[in-house]
């Protein structure tokens, strides 16, 4: 890197501004760039992790650039660290707002988790216990997230694989309670729902019947795994790396009814297939949003 | 030892302008057209996922990898075709030292 | 109200499996959450490991996958990222091989990773046209002994005593059949002239003459330098090739 090169690219060309209402998406992978560019037909959106999109220049941001020419664009960061107890890292966030400025993207989102501690980054999505003080920090960090990128984020639900004895607040409640202080919306992972419900024993239907489902403005579904918490419990990892599963799709459908077409993207980021597979499962749900977007707007006219 | 004393202006006048005269010369604008479609498809290395990994399995939690133990077995991999200068190859030797007491 | 320190049990148990499963973590069902906790305890260390692989394909494929997976595993537990950009993860990974006695078979190695570390920062790198050939010729003759460049950021010189530019191509490329005499030094020049980044060998006296214009020296001065590395440097190859790959961005004004 070299601080005497002026980048011939600061003035950014101005992107159209595609509504992302309505529409089924996929994650962005660069392998499946070609195939994109030859996909005339498909009219989805695609959502990156903001993360590796914050080098300097190079591929990635050629990539991005042509993609976000076709398509409306979903920044979604995966390594803020708005859970965490320490203050969010502000060159990660000048990155991110950087990353908003130049691809203007309909959707940006993060997660309620922490991944950086003490300096130290550990890659995943960490949970955190649900306190008085826990709350008060996380929306203290998307306060300043939103200030930064002078727009709200909509903050995702996670998986989770244990709890904490300490948390006094339910998730939903938690996230309730973190809409109304900090006005940001919500990035429902119908995937994430269910895998929690199945490790914790609860009921996914009671989760989302309390979640501020007003609030969501983006719907992930995903593929995981299944395996055993060495207790005799069936315990479901978020692994992203399968096409979505059934029971998954049904609770998606219910929400879709309930609530109508929320953007909806299908994440897959191990074992990625060709192209092809996962334009197939954005156009499932696709097809989930369509069916339900005539009945909604029929309920809505009655209501 | 002053360097004006062995490289005179001349001399470096001339390299260049030889150097500029060699018409196979690349241009710039040449060289990124000619790689436009090959360089797509690219796979990142590093990236930042949001999905969980192996789950439950032992892959990140073993105590037993602590001395590098795998490594003191021979078994394939391309070092076996590089040589090394004084004639060893470079290949993998067990090294009992180095295994878990 | 005093954070719980979850946080700080959980880091550390992460990032060391001989720590017991932090307190007040608990299974919804009772018992031991100890297997859930591992769960966190795999996607941050292999998660890593598995980045390393990406990022040092070359090395990963030399030492095989399961040997490669143990040293990383080793090094992810000594040297954890401290940036949350994974792309820019595993600077010390070189100089760790090197002081990884089980590796001392295979002295080119930290060398290939050191090429393999250039090319992902190279790949990342800010985007700037290579210096002209036109921007070359619009100097003085008189002034061209006292030119300095601007370095293009993606530019980078490894120095080896060992072939590992061969060496990272033969396994980037995964070629097979092949014998490569590792005593041959290699100096690797990275650059991204265009879309690519582009890894090639360049003979001694190019690779003291580009390094010394690396450094802010001189045209004049890096020739002398070259010449007194190398008597067989030849300096319009040198500006040729280094026009070519694209190692500068600009001539420095003044």
């Amino acid at each position: 890197m070299n601080s005497h090169v002026t980048v011939a690219e600061t003035t950014s060309a101005r992107f159209s501004k595609y509504p992302v209402d309505g529409l089924a998406g996929a994650s962005f992978k660069p392998e499946h760039f070609d195939a994109i560019n030859g996909d005339s037909a498909f009219a989805g959106f695609l959502e990156v992790h903001a993360e590796n999109y914050m080098g300097d220049g190079g591929a990635p941001h050629r990539l991005l650039t042509a993609m976000r020419e076709r398509f409306p664009v979903s920044l979604h960061g995966v390594c803020m660290s708005i859970g965490g107890q320490g203050d969010i890292d502000a060159d990660h966030l000048a990155r991110f707002a950087e990353l908003a400025r130049r691809y203007e993207p309909a959707l940006v989102s993060e997660h309620l988790a922490w991944s950086t501690h003490d300096g130290v980054f550990l890659n995943d999505l960490l949970p955190l216990p649900y306190t008085a003080a826990t709350l008060e920090r996380v929306c203290a960090h998307i306060d300043q997230v939103q200030q930064a990128i002078k727009r709200p984020i909509l903050l995702e639900n996670p998986s989770t694989y244990l709890l904490f004895e300490e948390s006094t607040y339910s998730e939903t409640d938690f996230l309730d309670e973190i809409v109304e202080r900090t006005g940001c919306g919500l990035l429902l992972d119908v995937n994430n729902v269910f895998v929690s419900a199945t490790n914790h024993g609860t009921s996914a239907m009671d989760y989302l019947s309390e979640f501020p489902l007003e609030h969501v403005g983006e719907i992930h579904l995903a593929g995981h795994a299944e395996q055993d918490d060495g207790e005799g419990h069936k315990l479901l990892i978020d692994s992203h790396d399968g096409p979505v599963a059934d029971a998954v799709w049904k609770l998606f459908e219910i929400v879709i009814s309930q609530c109508g077409p929320i953007p909806t993207l299908v994440e897959w980021d191990n074992d990625v297939p060709d192209w092809p597979v996962l334009r197939a499962e954005a156009a499932a749900a696709r097809a989930i949003l369509d069916r339900h977007a005539q009945s909604y707007m029929l309920g809505r006219r009655h209501a | 030892m002053s360097t004006k004393t062995i490289v005179s202006a001349a001399y470096v006048a001339g390299a260049v302008a030889a150097a500029l005269s060699t018409a196979s010369l690349v241009t710039t604008t040449g060289a990124v057209a000619q790689e436009k479609e090959k360089c797509y498809g690219v796979s990142m290395a590093g990236k930042n996922d949001c999905a969980a990994g192996p789950g439950t399995s032992c892959a990140g939690t073993s105590t037993v990898d602590y001395q590098g133990n795998s490594w003191t077995y021979v078994d394939a991999g391309t070092c076996m075709d590089i040589d090394l200068p004084d004639g060893r190859m470079g290949s993998l030797e067990p090294l009992d030292r180095d295994l878990p007491a | 109200m005093p954070d719980s320190g979850h946080e700080s049990a959980f880091s550390t148990a992460i990032r060391d499996p001989y720590v017991p499963t932090p307190g007040g973590v608990i299974s919804a069902f009772g018992g031991v959450p100890a297997k859930r906790f591992d769960v966190y305890r795999n996607n941050v260390t292999v998660s890593l490991v598995k980045a390393l692989a990406e990022i040092f394909p070359a090395v990963s494929r030399i030492v095989g996958e399961q040997r490669f997976a143990d040293l990383a595993r080793l090094f992810v537990r000594e040297n954890p990222p401290k940036s949350p950009l994974l792309f820019r993860y595993g600077r010390e990974f070189p100089a760790f091989i090197e002081s990884f006695a089980p590796a001392r078979s295979m002295p080119y190695l930290a060398d290939v990773a050191r090429l393999e570390r250039a090319w992902l920062d190279a790949f990342h790198a800010a985007d700037a046209a290579p210096l002209s050939p036109q921007s070359l010729a619009a100097i003085p003759p008189d002034n061209l002994p006292i030119a300095r460049f601007v370095a293009h950021p993606a530019a980078a010189l490894t120095r080896s005593p060992f072939a590992a530019v061969t060496i990272f191509h033969t396994n980037r490329e995964e070629r097979t059949g092949q014998r490569i005499d590792a005593g041959i030094a290699e100096n690797g020049l990275v650059t991204r002239p265009g879309h690519d980044v582009v890894v090639r060998s360049v003979p001694a006296g190019t690779a003291a003459f580009l390094n010394a214009l690396l450094t802010d020296d001189t045209l004049a001065e890096a020739a002398s330098k070259a010449t007194a590395e190398d008597a067989e440097f030849d300096l319009s190859a040198a500006i040729g090739l280094m026009l070519e790959s694209g190692v500068f961005a600009a001539i420095e004004s003044g």
